[in-house]
């Protein structure tokens, strides 16, 4: 079991010729993610490596029956192709692309609000952008994270970071503790899925026994995730925030990752996190033995 | 990217942000020529990146001593109102090349290098209005308040009641009747309400044509006359926006960044000089965030925060050292990489040829895991550096935070 992704994911890349987009399609591709399908303005009808390619997504679902899409498309495009998986319908939607202007994410994060079917749910799942992808290990690996450092198991991840990520599902794998899926959902202000989202997703997947959650600085969504945690998760957590050394009002790399006004640091997160019973590490070598000690408990 | 006021207030103008009649010069002489021509009293500001210029301190730039005018006693500020061309030459005179030092410069201070020079206005009120984008919300959200001049963040945390908030949908904009709640909500009526609604209406256009993350007007004043006017303005741009906005990009003022951090930007490295003594490099953000915090909890204090990327060339890798490097108050140096896309060897080759080029005469802490890791640590190991390999993040924090205090790590 796992979340959002696995052996029944079909993925379309959005950017599939760029050398970006076609280096990790091929690393996807290895890893065992079925990709079905590719999509370049102007290049329809040429193929990848035997993947065809599409000029526009509503032609490559018509035809291929993708269900997600991956977008490796550069920054100033990078919001429109979003759009155009929300208005192809793309029940999962994850974009790698770093560096899109924050208003074009106000104006795509609206739309996705806006698709709902007649339940009133959300048709799209947006993982990102600026983020790693989601990887459910064994199974489906969508985005930039090297493979071979996850292991098949039961603990879910959720991380604002990319190699900080890595840095954690590795001490985790040293240590035997495989994952159920790890979600990357990335360092910037206006994104799509938060961990409150993930935390839902992971407290009602049958094989996830534990969660790991790795934040920043900057923003509220820590704190948000605390007060869900507190409310609705009976699973352990464990977490970690960066940025406890950062200095106020400097971005820290991630457009994200800013203190402003004196919101947004690491103490307030940590302290929220550890109040709602999160096991809240302040060493980031300590991610996987904090894990292990609760799983062992 | 940050603005001055004065080109904050260029744009806002374009946009038909109602501003006072100014000029910006940079000489005491254009100062007295642009007060002759303005005629009556005067303000005189001096433009820096940053806040509390009035409230602030100007000190000689080569003895460090405030700087006193002829006549006072106390050291003059940032900005002041004068009602002679004579007297706003003398003061720009002094201020010109001096060092302000106010609340958020930091105790270094700024050098001054250009001035405004505006009109001075009958006040009846002084309001407070910002945009930007709250991230909870994921709107775009124009504020207003009634205690302008005040320390907006103290305000929001005193008396939140005192703000009022519009969230604006991206896809309608400010619409009018919202501007015109905010103005009604803050007791003004009948003509300067309106023109204030007007005001805001156009501020949101300015914002977003601009791509800005950040627009501040404080104090947005009422003269007794009954007009709005943008009395001071903080403007801040996406900096991922600049792309389409080339006229903006001449804007930025790099006398106002440290210069490192303007020599990483050229290589496309996000790089934040500290005060500490162990500099690092490290590829990804929030590692590179985690590795400064775990060298604090080792005991010591990072020099700086350096992200090469996910997939930074031998050349970029390269640049980020030798910058690094050149930080005189570095002391040990640790290089921290997770190689997902970024190939350790890579990592490896770039930090040789770097160290061949400067020259080290630091300790540096190596720390490489993920892909072609051996190949990478064969490559240090054969260089004849003398580089300490570290197992773990844990590992590589202690020995880097002993060799800066010079121990045997």
């Amino acid at each position: 079991m796992s979340i959002l992704v696995g052996n029944d994911t079909r993925l379309l890349v959005q950017g599939i010729t760029g050398r970006e987009g076609a280096f990790h399609t091929r690393q996807c591709v290895a890893y065992g993610t079925k990709v079905v399908a590719g999509v370049t303005p102007g290049k329809g009808g040429t193929e990848l490596d035997g993947i065809p390619v599409f000029d526009t997504v509503a032609a490559a679902v018509a035809k291929t029956g993708a269900n997600a899409s991956m977008v490796f498309v550069p920054p100033p495009f990078a919001a429109d192709a979003i759009l155009e998986g929300i208005d192809a319908r793309l029940p999962l939607v994850v974009c790698i692309t770093e560096g899109i202007p924050v208003l074009d994410m106000v104006r795509a994060r609206a739309a996705l609000d806006r698709s709902v079917d007649e339940t009133g749910r959300p048709r799209t799942r947006l993982i990102g952008p600026n983020c790693p992808g989601i990887i459910t290990p064994g199974q489906c690996k969508i985005g930039i994270m090297p493979g071979a450092i996850h292991k098949p198991g039961r603990v879910g991840l959720i991380s604002r970071s990319g190699t900080l990520t890595y840095e954690a599902v590795y001490q985790m794998t040293e240590l035997g503790i495989g994952q159920s899926t790890c979600i990357g959902i990335g360092g910037d202000p206006i994104s799509g899925l938060a961990f409150i989202d993930l935390l839902e997703l992971f407290e009602s997947d049958a094989g996830t026994d534990a969660i790991i959650m790795i934040g920043e600085i900057g923003g509220g969504a820590e704190e948000a995730a605390a007060a869900f945690v507190q409310e609705r998760v009976r699973k352990p957590v464990v977490a970690f925030v960066a940025g406890q050394t950062a200095p106020p009002g400097r971005r820290m790399g991630h457009a994200g990752a800013i203190i402003a006004g004196g919101k947004g640091t690491a103490k307030d997160k940590m302290a929220a996190l550890a109040a709602a019973g999160i096991d809240v590490v302040a060493s980031p070598a300590e991610m996987g033995a904090a894990m292990k000690r609760r799983l062992t408990a | 990217m940050k603005l001055h006021e004065f080109q904050a207030k260029a744009l806002l103008a374009r946009a038909g942000v109602p501003v006072p009649r100014g000029e910006a010069v940079d000489t005491a002489a254009a100062v007295a020529e642009a007060l002759g021509r303005l005629g009556g009293p005067a303000v005189v500001k001096a433009q820096i990146h940053a806040g509390g210029r009035g409230k602030g301190t100007v000190s000689d730039a080569k003895s460090g001593a405030p700087i006193v005018l002829p006549g006072e006693s106390r050291p003059m500020g940032g900005v002041r109102v004068v009602d002679s061309a004579e007297k706003g030459r003398a003061f720009a005179e002094k201020l010109l090349g001096g060092v302000l030092t106010t609340i958020q410069t930091g105790a270094g201070g700024r050098i001054v290098r250009k001035i405004l020079v505006e009109e001075a206005l009958e006040i009846e009120r002084e309001l407070y209005a910002g945009i930007l984008v709250d991230r909870g919300l994921r709107r775009i959200v124009v504020m207003a308040s009634a205690e302008g001049g005040m320390e907006i963040e103290a305000v929001a945390a005193e008396r939140p009641e005192a703000i009022l908030k519009e969230f604006v949908d991206p896809a309608l904009g400010l619409r009018p009747y919202a501007a015109r709640r905010l103005a009604y909500g803050l007791g003004l009526t009948a003509e300067p309400a309106s023109r204030l609604a007007t005001l805001l209406t156009s501020l949101y256009k300015a914002f977003e044509q601009t791509d800005a993350s950040l627009v501040e007007i404080n104090p947005l004043v009422i003269t007794k006359d009954g007009r709005a006017l943008a009395l001071d303005a903080k403007m801040t741009i996406d900096d991922n926006a600049l792309h389409r906005h080339a006229d903006l990009k001449e804007l930025r003022d790099l006398g106002e960044e440290d210069p490192l951090e303007v020599e990483a930007s050229k290589f496309g490295l996000n790089y934040i000089k500290l005060n500490g003594t162990v500099g690092c490099m490290v590829n990804g953000a929030g590692l590179a965030m985690a590795t400064m915090d775990i060298i604090k909890l080792a005991g010591g204090e990072p020099a700086n925060f350096l992200d090469v990327g996910g997939g930074a060339s031998k050349e970029q890798v390269a640049n980020a050292f030798r910058i690094l490097l050149s930080d005189p108050s570095v002391r040990a140096v640790l290089i921290n990489i997770f190689g997902g896309i970024m190939r350790c060897d890579i990592v490896a080759e770039g930090v040789v040829a770097a160290a061949r080029e400067v020259g080290v005469t630091v300790p540096i802490v190596v720390r490489l895991e993920g892909t072609n890791v051996e190949q990478g640590r064969e490559i240090l190991a054969k260089s004849g550096l003398a580089v300490i390999v570290a197992r773990g993040m844990g590992d590589a924090a202690e020995r880097v935070v002993a060799a800066a205090a010079g121990k045997a790590a």
